[in-house]
C-alpha cells in the first residue's frame, strides 16, 4: 500500500513538475500599474466630478476618432454616472449635429440631438473611419474597458476571486494611453504605428493623443496627463458598466440575506436532525 | 448479500387525501401521492454528508436558468447585425437586465461548478454502481446536453469569442472522413459560421434545456427507484438507518443551496466578467482572428485533450471519448466496494485524477506551444489510463478495508462517543 502511495504521490510530483517548467516559459509583456479606482470593491462608486472630467477629455480629445455608440445623451443624467442634471443634458445633446430621416421628402436631414439620442459615430460608415486612419478603424469606445486586460497568471487569478480584483480593464487603458516609448534598437515599426510598451505587440497605430494642460479643469485637479488618463478611463469604465454602482450595492444586500438566511437554515437543519442518532 | 433484508424506497407510507377534492383528484391523477412519495415520505440514508446537497443545488441552478433566459430571450435579438448591441441593449436599457444576464453567465459556470462537484462525488463514493448504472449513465446523458447548451449559449452574445468558438468548435466535425465538409456546411447553413448558425444555436439553445428538463426528470427517477448511494456504500437495511425526505433532506439541501448562492451572488455582483474573456466584449468580426481562442473555463480540460492529440481527427476522437467514456465507469471499475472510504488504493488515485482534470483545465487555457503540449499529453494519457488500466486493476489487486455492516455501524465507528451519547439521549423512532 504505501508503495502504491509512494508511486502516486511521485506521478503527481512529475505532473507538477512539468507544469512547473511550462510556467516558467509565459510571454513577455509589460504589467499595467495598479490604479486606485474609487470604483473598485465591494462598495465601490463612480466619482461623479472625475466621470465629468472623463467626458470633457472623451468630448474635446478622443470623440474625433472613437465612437461612443452603445451611449445615450440621457444616459449622461442617470443615477450612479456623472450626475448631470437633465437640462445639462439636452444642452449637450443639442450640440450634436444628428442625422435623421427619411423626412415626408423622402430626404435625410440633420437636426440637433436629443437626449434620447445615442452618441453619433465621427464616421458615416465602417470604411470611412478605416480610410482616414491608415485601414484601421479607431475602436468603439463603448465596452472598452471590458473588451481589454491583460493576463494575470497563476496564481493571482485565484487571489482576485477573494479580492475581487476586477479592474484589469480600466489599469490596462490608463498605462495605455501613458505607454508611449522610443522603440528599442532593431524593432520594426510599420507604417503610421508608435511604440507602447503595454500594447500586445507594442505597434500601436493610435498616436500619443494626451498632453499637459490640453484640457483645461476647473475643479482644481492637476491638468496633466496622468490626471486626463485616469479621469477617462473612469469615464470609458461607467460607460461600460452604467449600472455598476447599483450591481454593487444590491449586491450588499444580497449578501447580508443570504448570510443571515443561510445561518437561520443551519440552526433549522440543526433541529431537524437533533433526533436522528449520529448527529448533533 | 440478502436482498431481502436492504431497505427499499418503495417501503414507506402511502399519501392518503383527506380533502374531498384532493381524493377526486387521486383517483383521477395520482400527482399528488405521487410527489409526496417522491418529495416528503422518501427515504434517505440518514448518513449523506454535504456533497449530496449538489444534485438539489444543480435543480435550482436548472431552474434559474430557464427563468432567467426566457426573460432574456424576450429581449434578445438572433441576427449577426444585432445580437451583440441586443445583449448591451439588455444590460443597460431592460430594468434589472444585468442583473439577469450576469446571473445567467455566471449561472452557467455554477451549473458546471456543481455538475463537477456532483460527479466527483459520484466517482468517491462509487455511486455508479449495482444498481445505480442507468443513474449514472443518465447523468452522463445530461453532462452531454449541459456542454452543448454551454457551449451555444455562449454563442449567442455574438462577441469575438462568440464567433471564434464556434467556427473552432463547428469545424471539429470536418475531421470526419468524407462527409466531414459536408456535415459543417450543413451545420453552418452556408460556407461559414454566419446569421443562419446564429439562428439555429439560439432556437437549439432555448430547446436543448428542457431536453435537460426531461432527462433531469429520469435521472430522479432512477434515483428514486435504486435509493441514494451514502458516504458507507452499504445499502440501509433499516427504517431505522434512513430519515425522511422531507423535512430532513430538505432542510439540509436548502441551507447549501443557500450557502451555494453566496458564492453564486460573490460572482453575479462583485466579479460578473470574471469568468468570461475581454473578447467577448469586440463585436464578432471574421476577418480578425484572436490571439488565443480560449474556450469557458468548464470546457478547458476537454479543450487540452483536443490540442494534446496532434491529429485533428484522432483529437475529436480522443475528446468524445474522454466523456463518453464515464458511461462506462460502472463497468470499468471491477471493485464490489464503492465507497473510497474503504479503499484506500482508489482514494489516493482518485486525487491524482482530480489533480489531472485540474491540471487539464489550467493548461487548455494556455497557448498549445513547447512544454505545454507534452504536459497535456502527459496528463491526456493519465486521463484515459486511470478509466482504463487503473479502474479495472484496482478493483483485483487492492484490499478494500472491513466493510461495515450496516450504517449504524459505520457512524459508530465514525464517533463512536457521540453516537452512543445522542443514540442514549435520543432513542431509536
Amino acid at each position: 500500500m504505501s508503495g502504491t502511495s509512494k508511486i502516486c504521490a511521485l506521478a503527481l510530483a512529475g505532473a507538477l513538475a512539468v507544469l512547473g517548467i511550462t510556467a516558467a516559459g509565459a510571454e513577455e509583456s509589460e504589467i499595467p500599474p495598479r490604479v486606485e479606482w474609487s470604483f473598485a470593491g465591494p462598495f465601490g462608486i463612480y466619482d461623479e466630478a472625475q466621470l465629468q472630467r472623463g467626458f470633457k477629455i472623451y468630448r474635446e480629445v478622443c470623440q474625433a476618432c472613437h465612437a461612443l455608440s452603445l451611449l445615450s445623451f440621457r444616459n449622461l443624467a442617470d443615477p450612479g454616472g456623472p450626475g448631470f442634471s437633465p437640462a445639462q443634458v439636452k444642452a449637450i445633446a443639442a450640440e450634436y449635429k444628428i442625422t435623421d430621416g427619411p423626412n415626408d421628402q423622402g430626404e435625410m436631414f440633420e437636426r440637433p440631438g436629443r437626449p434620447a439620442d445615442h452618441f453619433p459615430s465621427p464616421y458615416p460608415n465602417e470604411q470611412a473611419g478605416r480610410a482616414a486612419h491608415n485601414g484601421v478603424l479607431p475602436p468603439d469606445l463603448s465596452v472598452i474597458t471590458k473588451a481589454r486586460g491583460y493576463e494575470r497568471g497563476f496564481p493571482w487569478f485565484v487571489f482576485d476571486i477573494f479580492t475581487q480584483y476586477q479592474e484589469e480593464g480600466p489599469d490596462y487603458v490608463v498605462a495605455l494611453l501613458q505607454g508611449y516609448e522610443n522603440p528599442p534598437p532593431g524593432f520594426s515599426m510599420p507604417e503610421g504605428a508608435q511604440y507602447n510598451k503595454y500594447f500586445p505587440g507594442h505597434a500601436l497605430q493610435m498616436p500619443p493623443i494626451l498632453t499637459d494642460g490640453q484640457v483645461e479643469y476647473t475643479d482644481g485637479t492637476p491638468a496633466d496627463v496622468p490626471h486626463y488618463a485616469q479621469d477617462v478611463t473612469a469615464f470609458l469604465q461607467w460607460a461600460a458598466e452604467p449600472h455598476l454602482v447599483a450591481r454593487k450595492r444590491v449586491g450588499l444586500q444580497v449578501m447580508i440575506f443570504l448570510v443571515v438566511f443561510a445561518g437561520l437554515l443551519y440552526f433549522t437543519k440543526k433541529k431537524v436532525w437533533s433526533s436522528v442518532p449520529g448527529h448533533a | 448479500m440478502n436482498e431481502n433484508a436492504i431497505y427499499r424506497p418503495e417501503q414507506h407510507a402511502i399519501y392518503q387525501p383527506k380533502n374531498r377534492s384532493l381524493k377526486w383528484l387521486e383517483v383521477r391523477l395520482p400527482i399528488l401521492s405521487l410527489a409526496h412519495s417522491s418529495f416528503v415520505a422518501y427515504p434517505t440514508p440518514r448518513n449523506l454528508n454535504y456533497w449530496w446537497a449538489f444534485g438539489a443545488i444543480l435543480s435550482f441552478l436548472l431552474g434559474a436558468q430557464i427563468v432567467t433566459g426566457v426573460v432574456l430571450a424576450m429581449h434578445y435579438t438572433p441576427h449577426v447585425d444585432h445580437a451583440f448591441n441586443s445583449v448591451e441593449h439588455i444590460m443597460r436599457d431592460v430594468n434589472w437586465g444585468w442583473l439577469l444576464r450576469y446571473a445567467h453567465a455566471v449561472g452557467a459556470s455554477m451549473f458546471f461548478l456543481a455538475a463537477y462537484v456532483h460527479m466527483f462525488r459520484g466517482l468517491y463514493y462509487g455511486s455508479y454502481k449495482d444498481p445505480r448504472e442507468v443513474l449514472w449513465i443518465l447523468g452522463v446523458i445530461i453532462l452531454l446536453l449541459m456542454i452543448m447548451t454551454g457551449f451555444m449559449g455562449y454563442v449567442l452574445p455574438w462577441g469575438q469569442m462568440s464567433f471564434w468558438a464556434a467556427t473552432v468548435i463547428t469545424n471539429l466535425f470536418s475531421a470526419i472522413p468524407v462527409f466531414g465538409e459536408s456535415i459543417v456546411t450543413w451545420l453552418w447553413g452556408g460556407y461559414s459560421v454566419g446569421n443562419p448558425t446564429l439562428n439555429r444555436f439560439y432556437s437549439l439553445h432555448y430547446l436543448l434545456p428542457f431536453v435537460i428538463l426531461g432527462v433531469v426528470v429520469l435521472h430522479v427517477w432512477a434515483l428514486h427507484v435504486s435509493g441514494q448511494n451514502n458516504p458507507a456504500g452499504v445499502e440501509p437495511r433499516s427504517k431505522q438507518e434512513t430519515v425522511p425526505f422531507t423535512p430532513h433532506a430538505t432542510i439540509k439541501d436548502l441551507f447549501l443551496t443557500v450557502v451555494f448562492c453566496i458564492l453564486y451572488a460573490w460572482f453575479v455582483f462583485y466579479l460578473p466578467n470574471y469568468l468570461g474573456h475581454p473578447d467577448n466584449n469586440i463585436p464578432a468580426n471574421p476577418s480578425v482572428t484572436p490571439t488565443h481562442i480560449v474556450p469557458e473555463w468548464y470546457y478547458l480540460p476537454f479543450y487540452a485533450i483536443l490540442r494534446a492529440v496532434p491529429n485533428k481527427l484522432l483529437g475529436v476522437l480522443f475528446l468524445m471519448a474522454s466523456i463518453v467514456i464515464l458511461a462506462f465507469v460502472p463497468w470499468l471499475d471491477t471493485s464490489k466496494v464503492r465507497s473510497a472510504s474503504y479503499r484506500p488504493l482508489y482514494r489516493q488515485f482518485f486525487w491524482v485524477f482530480a489533480a489531472v482534470c485540474v491540471g487539464l483545465g489550467w493548461l487548455g487555457s494556455k497557448p498549445a506551444e513547447g512544454n505545454y503540449v507534452l504536459a497535456a499529453r502527459v496528463l491526456t494519457a493519465w486521463y484515459f489510463i486511470h478509466f482504463l488500466i487503473i479502474l479495472p486493476l484496482l478493483g483485483l489487486v487492492e484490499r478494500p478495508k472491513p466493510l461495515p455492516a450496516s450504517i449504524s455501524e459505520a457512524t459508530l465507528r465514525k464517533a463512536p462517543g457521540a453516537a452512543v451519547a445522542s443514540g442514549a439521549a435520543a432513542p431509536e423512532r
